[in-house]
């Protein structure tokens, strides 16, 4: 059937490339998911178009190792939705998108998955939907729930990572040991007005806990400043790129150190924690 | 003593990016961030020549003190 399937897809692709239409026949005459298509597009190294502009920053290979990769996203607000657009769009295969919220009016200024149609919508759901506008190839699971101690296990079962996309000290903290827990590495982003942050954790370190030690208690910049439209995109952007080398295992990820962004003063410095 | 004194992020506005500043012997951070009039529960990371530092540490003639917001919204 592999072999049959295959065989159809370089016969009607051009050069190595099988588009979308390809793509959605190959599905359709052969009653595969199209996330099964794909998985058969990148295994006969060939590509789907949609990927094209990929090149030449990841390989084939690398692109099927994308695909084959679960990330989970723990919150769907300013960062998590800017997070979860981008992992469908790079071809990220499963997506576990975690948020007990609904869309309100002052998500508007700066939350792309939020729209005035849709407020009282549950965040995870229209994150499901934008996610099959972009790329149906990509499995996003909905949890409409807040991650704790004791969903995080579960949640995070078949997560290779989490993105840190949450709003408030004590649950990054929660999150952190939950990773630690399941021995799985983080990208954290944090924002507040035109200043954000990030750091990449792997399993046995404890940057973040250090970055927020005796601080649970404390009061975020962003619940004076606010967040506007730029501060959670190019955070987001940053941690996308974090995510994409911690799957591939390429280029540097800075452990340790925390990069602190100001976007009213354009500097970014490195700093050990 | 003289102390440079590196301000990040929401800590700037009215304030300054970087200055020496004069202090007495045996300042400790606790006493620049109160003259500074910043808030103990809105004090993020705490640098003293690029180490972490704690508020009770002394600083030192010629030290860097950097001092960064607690972000956390997403």
């Amino acid at each position: 059937m592999k072999e049959i399937v295959q065989q159809y897809l370089q016969e009607n692709a051009t050069g190595d490339l099988v588009s979308w239409k390809c793509q959605l026949e190959a599905s359709h005459r052969f009653s595969l998911p199209l996330a099964k298509t794909e998985e058969l597009i990148l295994e006969a190294r060939l590509l789907p178009t949609r990927y094209q502009r990929n090149r030449d920053t990841f390989s084939i290979e690398q692109q099927y190792k994308i695909f084959h990769s679960c990330v989970a996203v723990i919150g769907c607000g300013g960062l998590g939705g800017h997070i979860i657009e981008s992992l469908a769009r790079l071809g990220v295969g499963k997506i576990v998108a975690v948020d007990p919220d609904i869309f309100e009016e002052h998500n508007l200024n700066r939350q792309i998955l939020s729209s005035i149609d849709f407020l009282g919508w549950s965040k995870v759901a229209l994150a499901a939907t934008r996610v099959a506008d972009i790329n149906p190839a990509t499995t996003l699971i909905p949890v409409k729930a807040k991650l704790t101690a004791e969903n995080g296990a579960e949640l995070l079962q078949h997560a290779d990572l989490a993105a840190d996309a949450l709003d408030s000290v004590t649950s990054r903290l929660e999150l952190a040991e939950i990773c630690a827990e399941r021995n799985i590495p983080l990208v954290h982003g944090a924002i507040a007005g035109w200043f954000g942050q990030i750091l990449t954790q792997y399993p046995g370190e404890s940057t973040l806990q250090r970055l927020y030690e005796n601080r649970s208690q404390s009061i975020g910049a962003e619940q004076k400043l606010g967040n506007p439209a730029f501060t959670p995109a190019v955070i987001a952007g940053i941690q996308v790129a974090e995510i994409c080398k911690v799957l591939l295992g390429t280029g540097q990820t800075r452990s340790g150190t925390m990069i602190s962004i100001n976007l009213q003063d354009m500097e970014m410095e490195k700093i050990v924690i | 003593m003289l102390v440079n004194v590196k301000l990040y992020a929401s800590f700037r506005t009215d304030r300054f990016a970087m200055e020496s500043r004069h202090y007495p012997s045996e300042t400790t951070i606790r006493d620049v961030v109160h003259e500074l009039s910043l808030q103990e529960d809105e004090l993020g990371t705490i640098l003293v020549n690029t180490r972490r530092a704690g508020l009770h540490a002394h600083l030192a003639d010629g030290d860097t003190l950097a001092l960064f917001p607690v972000l956390s919204g997403g």
